[in-house]
């Protein structure tokens, strides 16, 4: 039986908004970010692909098509493969080591203490502040005579007489000092999405762990860790690529020195195709990142989703 | 009830977890204490470069951590004066709002749509611009100097207000999305039985509801452009349009001669502020990077 | 001997005293059940008991030793969380399996033990799912099978049941007593709804902010309160209380009845009722009322069992009557019981 006065009844039951207005709404605010994305994100990147089959330089009025010759060369150049393969290692190394630390520094940092928001604030910097800044104070660090490293390590007594030595001038040395400056940068953003990970770990299952009773290794191996898999798995994904597609510590540290010793490819599509001036080969190598950065995150988020346990 | 050995065995096992609690403590303490000076060194270093004489710095005789000679401001004069640090600043804040309208504009009715409006394919499509974030500019830049050109923008800021978007827009349209999902939908609704259209509710409730994801947003597209770095090289040329990026680096290096004190005074005034804001926004950076990318 | 003691143990947070000196000795494969409303400090009081957290002061004993401020290994019992905390990641054997694993068992003992507690549970064709796959009933028997299978010197429950809806719930608490009578393992239990208690319990420890108000078997904690807040807190619905000058006196709605049903039973206690509603609940009518004069017109209840064909209506006066047998006193002020025969239990 209805006893609602016919003057409280309201018109509509439910919001009555066709379907249609809704998408047409939707679309129109979409639409904008799209074109947007399209224009300037999906447009350069078909050029990208068309520039390394031309013969396209920085002057050049009316480009010809090539073909894959773009291609062959870069393959055939032994510059290139030193490129790809100082950027595997720089990736790997690096990204091993930020997923590490940084799991390291969040076990250190989930407790509350005095004074931790000030730790906060200095373990972040590395990150916030702009890497070719940051980079160029590492430049001064390793500076081939002022080395603020060596004068320490010489001064208490750990560098001998004839131990100088030269961080950015010899190869695995450059390698190593280039890796310590990519993990300096990328530590602080690891070690923050890993903290939030942890969070998210309902403390119910630390408490049901200590009753079970299993000791400190135990639940950080069988029980933390693969709980915070995805999490990692995102932190990796992001230092990943990151790290590939990155120039500017290389630009400004080495310049691909010594002797390509450091040159990856990001840095070798730079200096190929806007210093050097050869547009087409520089898009030739650069897009050779692509591919690789598209396996990389398919299969990491795959494996981040699969991972999830609720 | 046996208590006779008891009193002995619980002295035992108070000391014994004492024991281990401390030395945790103190491992717990070695360790933050080691990371926060590998991640602060570099920049006390910048510190007290900056303040130091040349001459002190040269002198490779000299304690690098004293003051040998008194600290001087000459650097930070340098810096101010003789080069166009000023100019920069002011041209990365222009570029740097510039874009973050531009970014607000497109990213945050986009983010709205994509987690109210679109549906199953915007699903996809959430993913798909995502993935956008993830092209590089390192592939891009070689095109968008061609275009750049093209369009005469060559060695003018507008060229970084044109492409750094594209950088911006991808992850902030997500982040958005993700802010928009947590505001429950009763809102939007009790709006617009008030009487508002839905765009109306959109504009006059739900987004100053989501101010912290859109300051988010803000913090986050400003600190992307003052980092940025391979487009500025790129594009630019003259040093009067330089942005902080790219004009600290290439001007006070001639050559093979650093103007260490400046260059690490230049570094200080950029980084710290940024540091700061940051600090103060962290958590909502966090649940923005985890909770939309596992999804 | 106990096997579970506490002595003055206290869990002081800032300014709040969750636990206050309470003073407790648990008999050897005894079932107890710690009762009181929320803030009350059972679940306090548990975590202590298992070491996951540190009194601020007093002891916790098993077996007689001091085990006070010892991680939850040392104090070798088992948990059953009220959100289960099964590990998502690991499959229900796995789950079943951690705790003998973490005490580095040989992988076969492990197998037959996991199997055996599987099926106790009767949860052995769930072996292998994972804890997303199964409904709130089977995770709870999953929790229960991992608490079981160490043979731990104690089990520790905190409201295990809380998450089940009604109907799992009444065969879920039989089926736990069941399992414990046959283990014989001591357990502790802690819970706000008092019909557990009561059915459950072998002894009943009823807490209120902190203190523990009474230890008694549930019969004794039901028809002897030791004062007004075990009197109202046992019983639903709650003891009548009627307040005098310096005697409360008080009846529970169950011996609350019209005057008739009694018969000729010279000792009763009357009292004039005027109804103000009636609920009528299938096997019972509660009957709402206000006292009328000479008594204060205070708001009493009384239940009368469907069996009992006299039916007050609303709006109306009817006489009711309690056995005087029936009746407690408390001191106004203080809230003690002033009946005699308290024996200690």
């Amino acid at each position: 039986m209805n006893v609602t006065p016919g003057a409280l009844r309201t018109s509509g039951h439910h919001i009555e908004h066709t379907p249609h207005d809704e998408h047409w709404l939707g679309a129109m605010m979409l639409a904008p970010a799209l074109v947007y994305i399209a224009l300037l994100l999906g447009f350069p990147f078909l050029l990208s692909i068309w520039y390394s089959l031309t013969d396209v330089t920085v002057g050049s009025q009316a480009p010809q098509f090539v073909g894959l010759a773009n291609f062959r060369r870069v393959v055939e150049s032994a510059t290139f493969w030193e490129s790809l393969r100082n950027a595997l290692v720089f990736t790997l190394v690096s990204q091993a080591l930020v997923v590490v630390l940084a799991k390291v520094l969040a076990l250190a940092l989930v407790r509350d203490f005095p004074g931790k928001w000030l730790v906060r604030l200095l373990i972040l910097l590395p990150w916030v502040a702009p890497i070719s800044l940051g980079s160029i104070g590492w430049l001064w660090i390793f500076d081939p005579v002022y080395s603020i490293i060596n004068w320490t390590l010489r001064a208490i007594g750990l560098f001998g007489p004839n131990t100088w030595p030269i961080w950015l001038g010899q190869p695995d040395l450059a390698m190593a000092s280039v890796i310590m400056v990519d993990v300096w940068r990328l530590l602080p953003l690891a070690t923050v999405i890993i903290l939030a990970g942890m969070q998210g770990i309902p403390q119910d299952l630390h408490d049901a762990a200590a009753m079970d009773g299993a000791g400190f290794w135990r639940r950080l191996l069988r029980i933390d860790i693969p709980l915070l898999m995805p999490v990692m798995l995102v932190a990796l994904l992001f230092g990943i690529v990151f790290t590939f597609t990155d120039m500017v510590i290389i630009y400004v540290l080495t310049r691909g020195g010594p002797y390509d010793t450091t040159q990856v490819l990001a840095s070798l599509a730079f200096f190929t195709g806007i210093q050097g001036g050869d547009l087409a080969e520089g898009a030739a190598i650069s897009l050779f990142l692509f591919p690789l950065l598209v396996a990389v995150v398919t299969l990491l988020l795959t494996l981040a989703h699969r991972s999830e346990v609720t | 009830m046996h208590t006779a050995s008891t009193t002995g065995s619980r002295g035992a096992a108070w000391t014994g977890s004492r024991w281990r609690v401390y030395c945790i403590q103190a491992g717990v303490f070695a360790t933050l204490a080691a990371f926060a000076v590998f991640c602060a060194f570099p920049f006390y270093w910048m510190l007290i470069t900056t303040f130091k004489d040349v001459h002190d710095l040269i002198n490779t005789a000299n304690n690098p951590f004293l003051f040998n000679l008194p600290p001087t401001m000459e650097n930070l004069r340098v810096l101010f004066q003789e080069t166009a640090f000023l100019r920069w600043l002011l041209n990365t804040l222009l570029v740097g709002v510039l874009v973050v309208i531009i970014t607000l504009l497109l990213a945050v009715p986009a983010g709205y749509s994509l987690a109210r409006l679109a549906g199953r394919r915007g699903r996809l499509l959430a993913i798909a611009i995502f993935l956008t974030y993830l092209i590089p500019p390192t592939i891009l830049f070689i095109p968008f100097s061609r275009i750049v050109g093209a369009l005469g923008l060559q060695d003018s800021l507008w060229s970084l207000v044109l492409v750094y978007p594209s950088f911006t827009v991808p992850f902030c349209t997500w982040l958005m999305m993700g802010f928009f999902k947590a505001v429950p939908r009763d809102i939007e609704e009790a709006a617009m039985m008030d009487g508002l259209s839905h765009f109306g509710a959109f504009l006059k409730v739900i987004v100053p509801l989501s101010s912290a994801g859109i300051l988010t947003v803000v913090i986050f597209t400003l600190t992307l452009v003052m980092q940025e770095f391979v487009y500025a090289l790129t594009f630019i040329t003259s040093s009067s349009q330089y942005t902080v990026s790219v004009g600290v680096p290439t001007f006070l290096v001639r050559g093979d001669v650093y103007f260490w004190g400046s260059l690490m005074g230049a570094c200080l005034i950029v980084s710290l502020p940024v540091a700061l804001l940051y600090n103060v926004f962290l958590d909502r950076f966090v649940a923005a990077f985890t909770v939309g990318a596992v999804k | 001997m106990a096997t579970v003691e506490t002595r003055s143990l206290t869990k002081r947070y800032d300014s709040t005293t969750a636990v206050d000196g309470i003073n407790l000795a648990v008999r050897e494969h005894e079932f107890l059940v710690l009762l009181g409303p929320s803030g009350s400090g059972k679940t306090t009081l548990l975590r202590m008991i298992a070491g996951l957290e540190t009194p601020t002061s007093g002891d916790v004993l098993v077996g007689g030793h001091f085990v006070t401020g010892l991680p939850p290994r040392a104090h070798n019992m088992a948990m059953v969380f009220q959100s289960y905390a099964l590990y998502p990641h690991l499959t229900v054997a796995d789950n079943i399996a951690f705790p003998l694993q973490a005490r580095h068992m040989a992988r076969d003992m492990v197998a037959i033990k996991v199997n055996w507690a599987a099926k106790l549970f009767g949860i052995d064709h769930l072996l292998t799912r994972k804890p997303r796959q199964l409904s709130g009933g089977e995770r709870q028997r999953v929790a229960l099978a991992r608490a079981v299978v160490r043979d731990p010197v104690a089990f520790l429950l905190d409201e295990p049941l809380s998450n089940l809806d009604a109907k799992l719930r009444a065969s879920a608490r039989e089926e736990l007593q069941q399992i414990q009578r046959r283990l014989g393992t001591t357990t502790i239990y802690v819970t706000h709804d008092q019909v557990e208690a009561l059915a459950l319990g072998d002894r009943v420890a009823v807490l209120d902010r902190g203190s523990m108000r009474q230890l008694d078997t549930p019969q004794r904690v039901y028809a002897h309160p030791v004062d007004r807040f075990v009197a109202t807190f046992i019983g639903s619905p709650p003891m009548n209380l009627v307040g005098g000058d310096h005697v409360e006196t008080g009846f529970r709605p169950e011996h609350f009845l019209p005057v008739e049903v009694f018969g000729d039973d010279a000792s009763l206690e009357r009292f004039t009722l005027n109804i103000t509603r009636i609920e009528n609940l299938g096997a019972d009518r509660l009957v709402y009322g206000l006292l009328a004069p000479p008594q204060p017109p205070v708001k009493v209840i009384s239940r009368i069992p469907c069996t009992v064909s006299v039916a007050p209506q609303p709006g109306t006066q009817h006489v009711f009557a309690v056995r005087r047998a029936d009746l407690h006193r408390f001191d106004a002020r203080s809230g003690a019981s002033l009946d005699t025969a308290l024996d200690a239990p």
